[in-house]
């Protein structure tokens, strides 16, 4: 066999370098989308790669909720510092306080479609007219019909039924004032090739990843964990579990698993015999069967 | 883990009815590529819907509409890893009026699976895949003979096909066809070797996928590499570095080749060739790499540079194979924006020589009107010069797309012939 051909992750690898590279060339005001999660820091890290010797030449966007973990904002403070790039935080809490949102009502109220709003409101502010995200298409099933280049009309909303065909590898990121694109250069990883990335080039990545010992309660089929902004009801008792997780989200909808992976080795190994997908521990997705396609169409991430 | 393994990009035409969905869901099921929970949620469905066993094709339920339809409009990709290779799936519809989905699939694929209903043989439809496969050049056909279970597993009605289907491919450039005979249902011959058809001496779909020879499906001769930004440091360190920064879409350069930068012509040797903080002494497709070069020559995005004994076509005048991909219809001696590799051009369709019928696949040369989802040979004339390989010869250097400036939109997409 020829040795001029590269291994998939290397593939994959030069595919999102490419739509990288494509994104600086083709906007003018780009953002990293950054959660803390996996995905993003890995968004990021191929963008380091992307422009060395330059610095990373987009701002980061957090769309903070104000219910984190502690753990990710440390880390995506100290991350971005090291990048040498400016952080942009559009705050939830901000935003409810100004009273252009207002939290949802009930039992099971969280703060996760409220981020759309803010997201918005943070990209018109700061005219981004290109988010760059972490999304991929293995995640869910109207994620798999997402494009690289993927427009959203001047009220942020995706039109999946018309989406601009998207040929080869060419990318068409022309579009009005006011509008704007999101990209997702990692669209063909899967979750098992993110992690398998992760250990290749020894990313860094917040602890919330490995297994340890935390506060948890039993909730809708996963361990949620305890913090302050979570109200128990009458039957959840607080235990003491080792768990990780295997998304970061919201503090109060990210369900973790009970773990030992305590390695990025251990993580792999676990990854590959894994038999749930991986957003099936988090509430936000299970609301119905057209949860994340509904958000998707209002403009979120 | 599997590191030095390959990427295979496949694409599946067909609708419903000939069990896409099915073979589809089979593929990744009996590939143990699908988790418990997704296994529950169409298990759940499949008892609210009244069936008996699980329905395989819903694991490829998409959007909303789709779901309530109950087709595929849009391409959807699917992904699944076995110990040898990493598969992308561009699951894509198969009617005559999703022909743009179905090239939009087409176009990263190596391989397409052409499915046929053994009860129908060779149809209309099954022509005009076999077309899209052509046109867009996709170097390997596996034809999926399929619903086997219902004709009693014939070998006789198996042959009838294959000389059916080889009557119509020997019209159409298809370098390498085969043949399965499979029940996607009954997973005959998808992952596992059917019991039902010991006349059949090939090996099982994924077998075939697993073995197929990609490596030669990318253009190893001829170097280019499409600038897609430069990279300046403003840092103390890299004070005069200049990188020029994009991907290899085909052949090899190697540190000291000598080459020429187009469109300007001038010429210079490659001093490095530099990864992230690794210099290598060559790069093959598709690497994404930055080079700098021994001279200082004014070079930015959207030039190429290629060796200079071996340069691509330097062009204002292309004859193309378009196909029309929006709802407008073209607008005669319209401009549009023809965007080709890093480059963007002004361009005008100068002539519509003829236009294919995609059902008959006949030649019709007194039709000029281009519209949604036709297929025409036509003349371009761009405003400055690209730098363009044939289509045939090289899939990224010879494909472009052209843009509505008034809508933003891509309204085709183009193959240089």
């Amino acid at each position: 066999m020829s040795r001029y051909y590269l291994s998939y992750m290397d593939e994959l690898e030069s595919e999102a370098i490419f739509v990288l590279r494509e994104v600086w060339a083709q906007f003018q005001n780009p953002v990293i989308l950054f959660s803390g999660g996996k995905d993003s820091i890995l968004v990021a890290h191929l963008a380091k790669k992307a422009f060395y010797p330059s610095k990373i030449p987009f701002s980061f966007l957090h769309i903070d909720t104000g219910h984190n973990f502690p753990e990710t904002i440390k880390f995506r403070n100290e991350i971005i510092k090291g990048f040498g790039a400016d952080l942009i935080v559009g705050s939830v809490q901000e935003a409810i306080d100004d009273g252009r949102v207002a939290e949802e009502k009930g039992k099971r109220a969280t703060r996760n479609t409220l981020q759309i709003n803010t997201l918005l409101d943070a990209i018109e502010l700061n005219n981004i007219d290109c988010a760059i995200g972490g999304g991929r298409r293995d995640e869910e099933k109207s994620r798999a019909k997402e494009r690289f280049f993927s427009h959203r009309d001047d009220f942020g909303q995706w039109d999946p039924k018309n989406q601009r065909p998207e040929l080869w590898n060419i990318f068409n990121g022309k579009c009005f004032e006011g509008e704007h694109f999101r990209v997702f250069p990692i669209s063909n990883w899967t979750e098992m090739d993110v992690w398998n990335y992760i250990k290749r080039e020894n990313i860094s990545i917040p602890s919330l990843y490995f297994a340890h010992e935390r506060e948890v309660i039993w909730r809708q089929n996963s361990w949620i964990p305890n913090s302050e902004f979570l109200t128990l009801d009458e039957n959840e008792e607080v235990v003491t579990k080792k768990i990780r997780f295997r998304t970061l989200g919201d503090i109060t909808i990210t369900g973790g698993i009970e773990s030992d992976a305590d390695t990025l080795e251990k993580i792999v190994d676990e990854v590959s015999t894994m038999r749930q997908t991986e957003r099936g521990n988090r509430s936000d997705d299970k609301r119905s069967e057209s949860a994340m396609e509904d958000r998707k169409r209002q403009g979120y991430f | 883990m599997i590191d030095n393994n390959q990427l295979l990009r496949f694409t599946t035409a067909g609708s419903v009815d000939d069990g896409k969905s099915t073979l589809i869901g089979r593929l990744l099921y009996d590939s143990k590529s699908i988790f418990e929970d997704q296994l529950e949620a169409i298990e759940n469905t499949s008892r609210k819907k009244g069936y008996d066993g699980v329905d395989l094709a819903l694991f490829t339920d998409g959007l909303r509409d789709e779901r309530e339809q109950g087709i595929t409009i849009d391409v959807a990709y699917r992904y699944f890893t076995t110990p040898k290779r990493k598969f992308i799936i561009a699951d894509t519809p198969g009617h005559i009026q999703y022909t743009r989905n179905m090239i939009t699939g087409a176009s990263t694929a190596n391989a397409a699976i052409i499915l046929i209903d053994a009860r129908n043989g060779v149809i209309e439809q099954t022509k005009r895949h076999t077309f899209i496969a052509s046109l867009l050049q996709i170097s390997h056909v596996i034809v999926c003979i399929n619903k086997m279970d219902l004709v009693d597993f014939s070998e006789d009605i198996f042959n009838r096909i294959t000389t059916e289907f080889e009557e119509i491919s020997s019209k159409m450039i298809v370098k390498d066809v085969r043949y399965i005979p499979i029940s996607a249902l009954c997973g005959d011959n998808v992952v596992n070797r059917s019991k039902e058809m010991p006349w059949y001496q090939g090996a099982p779909l994924l077998h075939t996928l697993e073995t197929i020879h990609i490596s030669s499906d990318i253009n190893k001769i001829d170097a280019r590499f499409p600038i897609q930004t430069v990279i300046r440091p403003q840092d103390e360190n890299h004070r005069d570095y200049r990188g020029y920064a994009g991907r290899i879409e085909s052949g090899v350069f190697r540190v000291g080749d000598k080459v020429t930068i187009m469109p300007s012509g001038f010429t210079s040797k490659i001093k490095t060739i530099d990864t992230y903080n690794r210099m290598i002494r060559e790069a093959y497709a598709p690497m994404s790499v930055s080079m700098t070069l021994e001279d200082d020559i004014d070079i930015s995005r959207g030039d190429m540079i290629a060796r200079s004994n071996n340069q691509p076509q330097v062009t204002q005048n292309i004859e193309a194979m378009l196909c029309w991909l929006n709802d407008e219809n073209a607008k005669p001696r319209a401009k549009y924006i023809i965007k080709h590799t890093s480059n963007d051009q002004k361009a005008m369709i100068t002539e519509i020589v003829y236009k294919i019928d995609i059902e008959f696949l006949n030649r019709i040369s007194d039709d000029k009107t281009l519209k949604i989802n036709d297929i025409c040979k036509v003349k371009i004339r761009t405003t400055k010069p690209l730098m363009v390989d044939s289509y045939r010869e090289n899939r990224t250097t010879g494909s472009f797309i052209l843009i509505d400036e008034m809508t933003n939109e891509t309204v085709a997409s183009g193959m240089v012939v």
